[in-house]
């Protein structure tokens, strides 16, 4: 037991002197780290009642000293919202993409260990809903439910299932047909055992790496769905909420515009550095 | 070969099937009672009642939807928009022209920025020009597309009043939302070709080619990235499909009347039958398009046609 360890802390460490020679992936991990600094600070930065606060003698003020991004057309602090802002988005990315991590990575293990007829059925169901593009199933996913964070996060989970399922499949499939899956079997584990204990953490790699980029694109859709109004309802200080708002002032008030915008970019941005340097770390092979 | 476009053409009934199930399940639970939005909140209860008879909206769910299949597949009939009362099709089909153009020139935009940088970050594979465009297309996914249509809204007609930034009619009032569509999608093109460039670039008879001394143009145009257009015209295609449904976010931070407006507007209006059909609509266009690809593959890599033809 203490051998296994010691070779796991082995590579934990291999993995890490990987991570930290590569520029984008440190790179994305500050970025990550200052955009969730933001989101747990939050309250204690500001002050979460300036979020909603409207002040009508306050209204569209230019940044200043005061009020660091501005005022938007209620009179409400920007660098507020902006602050709370990245709590909604963060929480709405990770928690829809661990949520189809865990359903499609599950369906994918499934039919690569069942294989046959329950591979046949699932990916002909996969096939058909990835004609569909994902955000506009999400948005017919959250006409159904209604519009909140919470059906959000549904509908975003679900409708990127098939991604998930077909590249966890695919990941799996060279493992379920190795010597180390045959012996578990020889030595009569339980199929669940097998998909879980052998299949599962071997695979790990790619997924993890498919999971982190699939916050960035969960961030992406949430805010586009929430600018079209059909995902986080208005008086919440989510990001593409408040671009929305912003729109008709843009003109004589662009920074309404560029901020939230810009807090969008990095967030996504961070992830996908973050992401491409894990793949990189993990499989030094896949470089080239 | 044409026994092989007959198999696949009924290959996509069940899919489109399929698909027409699973989002009749879903539009099925969105609240409100299509009865009440046609005859308005002044109708009495009892001709509300009436209404739901009449349109079967108190049938089981699978009698209704055999029911909309059965009219679909023998009289071709989508049902009527609950707003308008007009037939679906003949809406999604009014909408069609537009969406069809911005599909077309986001996806020609889409090569014409992802091809060439894919295909000069493989030829200068780890060297500074590389990563400048690697960084370059990690930002641009990263761009939200409404923010970039509502920054070249900003500064090209806002600011500079070089471009129209409404209208669907002449070339110039395209530029802007095919700069969005390309921007976004262009970005996925710029990958594919890399790594499929990067696949064939150290293939030992590029290195034949070129001690054979063919131009190195030659060399890249024809000989490396003719081979690795296969993955490429499978993502142009993906595109080109996904977008002939309506690009859903341009089209409306533009006020393009195309289907990926009509879909959100009847979103928001609950207008279920016409969300319905452009999806099929969208569905059945993908599928096509992906059947298209799948023949084009065997106009470029010989090897695949005579698979095709022998079964």
């Amino acid at each position: 037991m203490d051998r296994t360890n010691e070779k796991r802390r082995g590579k934990l460490k291999e993995f890490w002197r990987r991570l930290r020679k590569n520029k984008s992936a440190i790179i994305g991990l500050i970025l990550l780290c200052l955009i969730v600094f933001c989101a747990l600070f939050a309250g204690v930065i500001c002050n979460e009642d300036d979020a909603y606060r409207q002040d009508a003698h306050n209204r569209l003020q230019a940044p200043s000293s005061e009020h660091w991004f501005g005022t938007d057309m209620y009179g409400r602090d920007v660098f507020t919202r902006v602050m709370f802002g990245s709590r909604i988005s963060l929480s709405i990315g990770i928690s829809a993409a661990l949520l189809s991590l865990l359903t499609g990575g599950t369906l994918g293990a499934v039919t690569a260990f069942y294989g046959g007829k329950v591979d046949d059925i699932i990916m002909r169901i996969m096939d058909m809903l990835m004609s569909i593009p994902a955000t506009l199933m999400a948005l017919c996913i959250v006409a159904a439910l209604g519009g909140s964070a919470v059906n959000l996060f549904i509908a975003m989970s679900l409708s990127s299932l098939p991604e998930f399922c077909r590249l966890s499949r695919s990941a799996m499939l060279p493992i379920v047909g190795s010597d180390y899956v045959e012996a578990a079997r020889a030595y009569g584990s339980r199929n669940g055992r097998i998909i879980f204990k052998e299949i599962m953490p071997n695979a790990l790699g790619p997924i993890i790496v498919q999971t982190t980029q699939s916050v960035a694109s969960k961030i992406l859709t949430a805010s586009s769905l929430s600018f079209l109004g059909m995902g986080v309802q208005a008086p919440q200080p989510e990001w593409g909420t408040m671009l929305s708002e912003a729109r008709q002032y843009m003109r004589e008030n662009p920074y309404l515009v560029l901020i939230p915008g810009l807090f969008i970019i990095i967030t996504a941005l961070s992830f996908n550095l973050f992401g491409d340097g894990l793949r990189d770390a993990l499989d030094p092979k896949l470089k080239d | 070969m044409t026994k092989y476009i007959i198999k696949r053409l009924i290959e996509i009934i069940p899919v489109v099937l399929g698909i027409a199930f699973i989002i009749f399940a879903i539009l099925d639970m969105i609240p409100g009672d299509p009865a009440r939005l046609i005859l308005g909140q002044t109708a009495t209860a009892e001709a509300v009642e009436q209404l739901r008879d009449e349109m079967g909206l108190n049938d089981p769910f699978i009698t209704r939807f055999a029911s909309y299949v059965k009219d679909v597949i023998f009289h071709f009939d989508f049902g009527n928009s609950y707003k308008s009362g007009q037939p679906v099709f003949a809406v999604i089909l009014k909408r069609f022209p537009v969406s069809f153009k911005l599909a077309l020139c986001g996806m020609i935009g889409s090569c014409v920025f992802g091809i060439p940088l894919g295909i000069l970050s493989a030829v200068k594979q780890n060297t500074r020009i590389d990563n400048i465009i690697s960084i370059l297309a990690m930002t641009i996914v990263a761009m939200p597309s409404f923010w970039v249509a509502m920054m070249l809204v900003l500064v090209f007609c806002l600011y500079l009043g070089w471009l129209p930034s409404t209208g669907h009619t002449t070339l110039k009032e395209f530029i802007l939302p095919t700069i969005t569509i390309s921007l976004a999608n262009g970005c996925s093109v710029l990958r594919i070709t890399r790594s499929s460039m990067l696949d064939v670039i150290r293939m030992d008879y590029l290195k034949t080619a070129q001690a054979k001394g063919v131009p190195k143009r030659v060399i890249i145009w024809k000989h490396a990235f003719g081979n690795a257009l296969l993955p490429v015209i499978t993502t142009v295609g993906s595109i080109f499909g996904s977008l002939l449904g309506g690009a859903l976010i341009c089209e409306t931070v533009f006020t393009m009347p195309g289907i990926g407006s009509l879909i959100i507007s009847s979103i928001k209006s609950k207008d279920i039958p016409v969300v319905m059909g452009a999806l099929i609509f969208l569905s059945a266009c993908y599928s096509l398009v992906m059947l298209a690809v799948d023949l084009l593959y065997a106009v470029v890599d010989p090897r695949i046609k005579a698979k095709y033809s022998s079964k």
